[in-house]
């Protein structure tokens, strides 16, 4: 069941982000830079954790749920730190993810040249 | 002198120079379209076995002006002068085709248009004496265009449904003041159109208006109109791009029919190839006027076209900038 809940939220922020792509004049970068403040956002008033909770690898693995773990990380710092966690919350939060952005990217990209499709 | 000037930006070619020769080189996606048979070479390999997309796009444009030389031989005369263009910054893919050649060069810039800049421009020079050989050459390369104009292939960005997938050819065209061939009567300059689009993924909408524009000066400036044309051809508007031509001359009460088509829809099968809105590039119109149209005239299919090479003047700078995309076409009246 926890398969079926993933595979549909994933698959429907996919869904309306292809919508931005078709119907709008947004670039790629636009519309995934829209799904970490919005991710931000949500996470922020506190419903994103709550789809997390129901749809697991399904919320947090789309680029929203990254804006979750920035603003969920930033609140923890805050905490800890006073509002210098503000700055020093974020980035640490979401380390583990951008540096496997960049390693994996990397990799990817001395293993297999771009080809045309 | 009589002036060869006619209305406002055209000129007529009295002295009739004849397009001797041409040659098309184009890639895997072109060689499985419709048009497949019809190339020179296809090449399949994308790189064309050089290492990056920008030194593949030179060895197209060489690959293409060789096979032209070749066809040239004994009996035409090798070029005195050649007009040529592409895509990336300034022009280095047709610099470096033409690097060591000996031939004398002039670089042009017109976007998608360079063909048909370039064979006006070589049958003014032809039909003027400046010379009696002038070839044009054009090029474009999918990868290398994208990473020109828009993102690079390995950034993985989605295409919009009105993108069109960018050529991946060459064509190569010889314009001589004597010989066997479909002859260049005339050309109309186009003028800097923009009409406010500002999407880089939607290049047909921001050229339609131009190709209508110059398609509507042609027809005055020689008192011509739609049905003096076997064909009228436009460069690469696409599908969405073509449609809006033929709304802009509904709304003058001007039914184009099939008497209108364009090379960027000819070039693929939109139902097999998934190009979205069709082929772009300024190896689109050059290419497809090597395979297509030329042997067609040639043939006696047709007596008279119009080429109408249309050019998006966009840059990525302009994009980011939020500017609006000006567009130009070109077109050169070719007859048997």
């Amino acid at each position: 069941m926890e398969y079926l809940r993933a595979f549909l939220v994933g698959g429907l922020i996919c869904v309306i982000c292809q919508i931005l792509i078709d119907k709008t004049a947004l670039t790629p970068a636009r519309i995934l830079t829209g799904c970490v403040v919005t991710g931000v956002v949500f996470g922020a008033i506190g419903i994103y954790p709550r789809l997390v909770d129901w749809a697991g690898a399904g919320a947090t693995v789309p680029l929203t749920g990254f804006g979750n773990l920035l603003a969920e990380g930033t609140r923890k710092a805050v905490d800890k730190d006073g509002l210098l966690g503000a700055l020093t919350g974020p980035l640490s939060a979401a380390a583990g993810g951008i540096t496997a952005a960049v390693l994996f990217g990397t990799l990817a990209a001395l293993i297999f040249p771009s080809r045309e499709k | 002198m009589t002036s060869l000037h006619r209305g406002k930006q055209s000129m007529v070619f009295p002295n009739r120079p004849v397009v001797t020769a041409w040659a098309s080189v184009v890639g895997k996606k072109e060689g499985d379209g419709p048009l497949g048979k019809a190339f020179d070479l296809v090449i399949p390999d994308g790189k064309y076995g050089e290492k990056t997309w920008e030194q593949a796009e030179t060895h197209f444009q060489k690959a293409a002006m060789e096979l032209l030389l070749e066809k040239v031989g004994q009996e035409i005369p090798a070029p005195e002068l050649v007009f040529s263009g592409d895509l990336l910054n300034q022009c280095v893919g047709s610099s470096y085709a033409l690097r060591g050649s000996g031939l004398p060069a002039l670089g042009l810039y017109g976007a998608c248009s360079t063909m048909a800049e370039g064979l006006l421009l070589a049958g003014a020079a032809v039909n003027a004496g400046y010379v009696q050989q002038a070839a044009a050459l054009s090029s474009s390369h999918f990868a290398a265009a994208e990473r020109q104009y828009r993102f690079p292939l390995a950034y993985g960005g989605q295409r919009t449904p009105t993108a069109q997938w960018t050529v991946t050819g060459a064509g190569a065209i010889l314009a001589s003041a004597e010989g066997d061939g479909p002859v260049l009567t005339g050309a109309t300059v186009g003028t800097v159109e923009d009409k406010g689009i500002t999407d880089a993924n939607n290049m047909g909408a921001a050229m339609a208006w131009a190709a209508y524009r110059t398609i509507r000066a042609n027809l005055e400036d020689l008192s011509r109109s739609p049905e003096d044309y076997d064909q009228i051809v436009t460069g690469d508007l696409g599908s969405l791009g073509s449609d809006m031509v033929r709304e802009f001359f509904a709304a003058d009460g001007i039914r184009l029919g099939a008497r209108y088509t364009d090379c960027g829809v000819l070039i693929y099968d939109p139902q097999t190839q998934d190009v979205h809105c069709g082929g772009s590039g300024a190896g689109c119109s050059a290419s497809v006027l090597a395979a297509q149209l030329l042997p067609a005239l040639a043939a006696g299919q047709w007596k008279r076209i119009l080429f109408c090479g249309t050019g998006a003047l966009l840059s990525p700078t302009t994009v980011q900038q939020k500017r609006s995309i000006p567009a130009i076409c070109h077109a050169v009246a070719i007859e048997r």
